[in-house]
């Protein structure tokens, strides 16, 4: 049982990695650069904090 | 196999999402953490007897809650994805954040490699077949959550919220099997550590044990890394890492108190399942069983955290273009940092596969320390640059400044301690962070837009 456990583990690994990369390569193809990098830090923090005391 | 990618944009943007509360923040802490109590602790014993384990688990719990003070009270301020690097960016500057970002993945990439190292020697150990290899699932693991992250921090911290839960659930189950309240039954705690073994090395040996009493608490400081992605930063973190500390405070006395009760200390120390062991020597297989599988759900769930972190960190180094900014990419659909989760991946297999856990396993507690000590400076700069009444904090940590002082003392001991029995690795990693920041200064930093990565609306500091 463990055995075919172990051969299972490789197969998912094998499975999950290849659907990440297929999947990075369909966003990279279907959207800008600008696009996926456009977030920005605090953006929403200056939105929602005044930070008056 | 076919997706489809739904215009999820809104707005401009494609930014994390906010979806997290304090129940997340909880699972993200206290999942890296407590694999710790299943395994790591308790060579502490190995380096001063049962007692010096039990001495520094409190001395260092007090480290961690200072810790846990500190980094509620910034945290809530300073609410980016990145954690103490975004911290480190606005209240000390660029070259400490550079150096605080690298902790952070050394700390978090190094800490999945040792969870599943240890995932994958739990199960060998539990299968006792010849020629069974832990590298199938070691694979397993860190691809598998790697696939979790990338789908989403929401999921990824319900599963994290669900199997630490049930990690820690296990070991309150323990703790009430063997009748704590009575001595003799199940528990001799008055046989095996007397007067005479209590100390065998005396008070050098506890302060050697400060390297491995880390492991009760080490990681809590990630919770941070979910300030991007919390629905209300100022209220969560603060709430969700101080209810992680106390549950992990709480945890570790009863990790210390039932395995110390079981076993000699010179079993204890070299034991690499003192809990699992713990549910053997009682004498039920529900108990052997049950330690068996929290260890593997432990070791899960701080991989997982670990790859929430490490990417998050990587990630707010590319948004800032301390790395290139290919890596600050968000998936437009499932809003994780994809690039860095993917980047990270193959790194941490390597690791995996070649080095050893002790190798890992120090690694991981040099960066954790090294941050630690940036962290008692920093607070002690964000209270002068910025007063208690120049700017709104979510929380407020009491005693300033001796929290930061007792953190830096804390510090200083481990770093002793972790030269005793690692120095030719303490030399190597501090000169690695040297060389690596003079890179940053003479050649990356001329990539940095320097106006944009102050992103807080605070008031001038003073002094400036």
């Amino acid at each position: 049982m463990w055995v075919a456990l172990s051969y299972a583990s490789w197969g998912i690994s094998i499975v999950l990695a290849l659907w990440m990369l297929y999947d990075w390569f369909k966003v990279d193809t279907t959207y800008t650069e600008d696009v996926l990098t456009s977030s920005r830090e605090g953006e929403l923090e200056a939105v929602s904090e005044k930070h008056r005391i | 196999m076919t997706i489809t990618l739904e215009p999820v944009i809104h707005g401009d943007r494609v930014s994390l999402l906010r979806v997290l509360g304090p129940a997340h923040v909880w699972a993200l802490g206290v999942g890296i953490v407590l694999v710790g109590e299943f395994t790591g602790w308790n060579f502490a014993a190995d380096k001063g007897g049962a007692l010096a384990a039990l001495i520094v688990c409190w001395i260092v719990g007090l480290l961690y809650t200072s810790v846990a003070m500190i980094d509620s009270e910034v945290t809530s301020t300073v609410a980016a994805a990145g954690g103490q690097y975004a911290q480190a960016k606005h209240i000390v500057g660029p070259l400490m954040a550079f150096n605080v970002a690298l902790f952070l993945v050394f700390a978090y990439t190094m800490l999945e490699v040792s969870d599943a190292i240890l995932l994958g020697d739990t199960i060998v150990a539990k299968a006792g077949v010849e020629g069974l290899n832990h590298n199938a699932f070691i694979a397993a693991t860190i691809v598998v959550l790697a696939w979790l992250n990338y789908r989403g921090v929401l999921m990824t911290l319900n599963v994290n919220f669900v199997i630490t839960a049930i990690a820690y659930i296990s070991i309150v189950i323990l703790f009430f099997s063997v009748s704590p309240w009575t001595q003799g039954a199940v528990l001799k705690l008055n046989e095996l550590v007397t007067p005479e073994n209590a100390l065998p090395y005396g008070w050098i040996g506890v302060i050697a044990a400060f390297q491995f009493g880390i492991w009760f608490y080490l990681g809590i400081e990630g919770t941070t890394q979910a300030a991007e992605e919390v629905r209300s930063p100022a209220r969560s973190l603060p709430y969700g890492t101080m209810a992680g500390m106390i549950t992990l405070l709480i945890a570790a006395a009863m990790t210390w108190y039932v395995c110390a009760s079981l076993m000699p200390w010179e079993y204890l120390g070299i034991t690499y399942y003192p809990l699992w062991d713990a549910g053997k020597l009682t004498g039920s297989p529900l108990l052997e069983n049950l330690l068996f599988v929290a260890t593997l759900l432990a070791a899960l769930a701080s991989a997982n955290g670990c790859i929430n972190d490490a990417a998050r960190a990587w990630f707010s180094l590319g948004r800032d273009r301390y790395l290139p900014s290919w890596f600050s990419a968000v998936h437009p659909r499932y809003r994780t940092p994809y690039r860095s989760i993917l980047f990270l991946l193959p790194i941490a297999l390597a690791f995996a596969f070649i080095a050893d856990l002790n190798q890992a396993i120090t690694f991981s507690i040099l960066s954790g320390v090294l941050q630690y000590t940036f962290m008692s400076i920093n607070i002690v700069m964000f209270r002068k640059k910025w007063p208690l009444a120049s700017i709104r904090r979510g929380y407020t940590h009491p005693f300033h400044p001796l929290p930061a002082i007792v953190l830096f003392c804390l510090c200083v001991v481990t770093y002793f301690a972790i030269f005793l029995g690692f120095g030719s690795q303490l030399i190597a990693m501090v000169a690695f962070y040297f060389l690596i920041s003079l890179w940053f200064h003479f050649y990356r930093y001329k990539f940095v837009r320097r106006g944009d990565q102050f992103t807080m609306p605070w008031p001038r500091p003073q002094g400036y």
